[in-house]
């Protein structure tokens, strides 16, 4: 209750923080990034169990060249989910650019660089498009992007035409990103600023909460070293076979950027306003439609990137790049790593790990012989157990007063 | 901010002195069409600092309108505003907030998903520097402790700013909403229906609440149907029919019937409650 009307109750260093991060949410029944770590060791123990090979230095390898793909549609995916909204376009958007892509540099011999770039703003620009009509006429973005997905998958088969199969790539950039290793030194100097930077940051986050509690520390501390903890475990262990590819290097610095816009920006708070209750955030001066425009060019944009990754990994692109279930494995990575569908709720390191659920799960039911079938009922259960554990440790919450949206 | 600081409150006598004189809003003549509607006839309406007005009338009396031209929202057909002596327009609602006036929605309009601090500073985010880098970046420990500062002076404990505002009681929610016109040292406050959805306990929290806004020398304008608001906290009502004012009264030397009467414009002040 609010109610102390004595003046005397009301003493500032009241409010100061008690609790951090990880410890009070997960006492209000937000699970965070508990569902899908527990989901990723659960397949990493089962995998090893079924098949010794899979924890190898070189299935873990190629593992982190296979999600690549996924990861960074996922980070995209998640962005528009964080307000509410879906992108059912983002695999034919990839396919487009990828298309697009192959074209500029075989067909034309545009460099790399110029290729890339170009495919990368055409997703930004067909985003903007969608967020702009979902905008302007208020359109549901489920149907916006619906069209999308089919209008964009057109285009993609009507430029790749009367080729038969695939249009062959061999810029040797593009083939690059999905084939090359970081030297072993550029490794160690990345893992380290990765373990100075988390250090200095938690250093600043316990100095703002003083009179912080000894658990609360440990907990902040807890939440923090996640992100050292995997990368000295991701350089450890892959050192032993070829080093760290530059795929997993893009995949972590789009994962850590977007972390921060969203974490501790104004512009991230924003975002999770607009997603909480987007008239709340009308009404306290934010453009909501501009956030929404940027959003799904962002999403667009990732998609298109990954669309250059699936060219990379493939030297090729035809129609079918995109496609398939790849836009929903996407939303279901994001889903599983705790954001929310209705908006205003999720992480972005959740949707690289749920990203990382997903592509164990078909990476180790590959090894044991299983078809794709097997692959999509695994994946289904994997996603509806993950939502299940929220949904039950939000009811917990509600059923304990402390209710919530 | 360490120790807990001492409200300074200005005595209440020496407040009601000033705000004689204080006028922090000045409405005159205000006219607003919509289509073949006149929602106000030109209609005045003065706000002072340190004092509570009550704006009441029946459904589609024109407060809302008159509210929300005041709040940017819509503009006037005709008629002038001005703040604290000066004319000004009030083009959207981010204005009005530069003019230092700000809405308290019936649905308190916040963001349940966000945490206190965030809820407070939503919008207008506290950040590192001044420089391109520094302003990219939220300054919680500075909004954090001008959240603090702001629930003192309200009088209201919230144990932990960064806990999500969906695991507040109704209480605190409302005492969010209203530390936000404390953070952004607002003049003028407008409550719409603040107490309409309010058990008995917490209508009490509300006005104890606005109460000492109005003590911080704000100014407060009140829209309701409650008359227990009416009189419990007015210092000051305006009755609005069909989109004109049609009296100015003292709470203190009329009765609730008085208003009921100006309301409904039944003939016979006195008139028996409905």
């Amino acid at each position: 209750m609010t109610g102390d009307k004595l003046p005397g109750a009301a003493s500032p260093n009241a409010g100061r923080m008690p609790i951090a991060g990880s410890a009070r949410r997960i006492r209000q029944g937000d699970l965070g990034f508990l569902p899908v770590l527990a989901a990723l060791v659960a397949v990493f123990v089962v995998f090893h169990l079924a098949n010794p090979y899979f924890l190898t230095p070189r299935n873990l390898s190629n593992l982190a060249l296979q999600v690549g793909v996924l990861g960074v549609m996922a980070l995209g995916v998640c962005l528009v989910l964080f307000i509410g909204e879906i992108d059912l376009s983002a695999g034919s958007v990839a396919g487009l650019c990828a298309v697009v892509l192959v074209i500029l540099s075989s067909r034309f011999g545009f460099p790399g660089t110029f290729a890339i770039t170009a495919a990368v703003l055409l997703g930004a620009v067909v985003g903007w498009m969608h967020g702009t009509w979902i905008s302007l006429v208020g359109a549901p973005s489920f149907i916006v992007t619906l069209t999308g997905l089919l209008v964009w998958q057109g285009v993609q088969r009507m430029l790749v035409g009367n080729q038969i199969g695939q249009i062959l790539i061999d810029d040797p950039l593009v083939t690059g990103i999905a084939w090359t290793f970081m030297p072993d030194w550029l490794s160690l100097v990345l893992v380290s600023s990765i373990c100075c930077g988390s250090l200095v940051y938690f250093l600043l986050q316990s100095k703002s909460g003083q009179g912080m509690a000894l658990s609360s520390r440990a907990a902040l501390a807890a939440e923090i070293a996640i992100f050292p903890t995997l990368a000295v475990v991701i350089y450890v262990v892959l050192s032993q076979h070829s080093g760290v590819p530059v795929l997993l290097v893009i995949l972590g610095m789009l994962a850590i950027i977007l972390s921060i816009v969203t974490e501790q920006t104004p512009f991230g708070v924003h975002v999770f306003a607009v997603g909480g209750n987007a008239e709340a955030a009308r009404r306290a001066g934010i453009n909501v439609s501009r956030i929404r425009i940027i959003l799904f060019s962002a999403c667009s944009a990732m998609a298109a990137l990954s669309g250059v990754i699936a060219v990379s990994r493939q030297f090729a692109a035809d129609s079918n790049t995109g496609g398939g279930n790849l836009i929903l494995d996407a939303i279901a990575a994001a889903v599983i790593g705790g954001t929310s569908l209705f908006g205003g709720r999720g992480r972005i390191l959740g949707a690289l790990l749920g990203a990382l659920v997903i592509g164990s799960v078909a990476n180790g039911l590959d090894l044991l012989g299983q078809s794709a079938n097997v692959k999509s009922i695994i994946t289904g259960l994997i996603l509806l157990a993950s939502v299940s554990l929220d949904m039950i440790a939000r009811k917990r919450r509600i059923r304990s007063g402390t209710a919530g949206a | 901010m360490s120790a807990p600081e001492q409200r300074r409150r200005p005595a209440i006598s020496e407040l009601k002195q000033n705000s004689v004189a204080e006028r922090v809003l000045d409405a005159r003549g205000i006219s607003k069409r919509f289509g073949r509607v006149q929602a106000l006839a030109g209609v005045d309406m003065d706000v002072r600092a340190g004092s509570v007005l009550a704006l009441l009338g029946d459904n589609g009396a024109g407060k809302s309108t008159l509210v929300k031209i005041i709040a940017g929202v819509h503009q006037p057909d005709s008629g002038e505003i001005s703040v604290t002596g000066e004319t000004v327009r009030i083009a959207s609602p981010r204005h009005a907030s530069e003019f230092g006036i700000e809405t308290v929605y019936q649905d308190l309009a916040l963001c349940d998903n966000l945490n206190v601090v965030q809820n407070l500073f939503l919008g207008r985010e506290r950040r590192r520097g001044r420089n391109p880098i520094g302003r990219l970046f939220l300054n919680r420990r500075a909004m954090e402790s001008e959240a603090g500062k702001a629930f003192g002076i309200l009088g209201v404990r919230i144990p932990d700013f960064r806990s999500q505002v969906s695991t507040l009681s109704g209480g605190q929610r409302q005492a969010v909403a209203i530390a936000r016109a404390i953070v952004w040292k607002s003049r003028i406050v407008m409550f719409d229906e603040p107490t309409a959805a309010l058990g008995v306990e917490q209508t009490e929290n509300v006005h104890c609440l606005i109460r000492r806004l109005r003590d911080q020398g704000v100014g407060v304008v009140l829209i309701t149907h409650n008359m227990i608001d009416v009189f419990a906290l007015a210092d000051r009502l305006i009755v609005l029919r069909r989109g004109r004012r049609i009296a100015e009264m003292d709470p203190a030397q009329c009765s609730p019937n008085d208003v009921v009467a100006a309301i409904t414009g039944s003939a016979k002040s006195g008139a028996s409650m409905p």
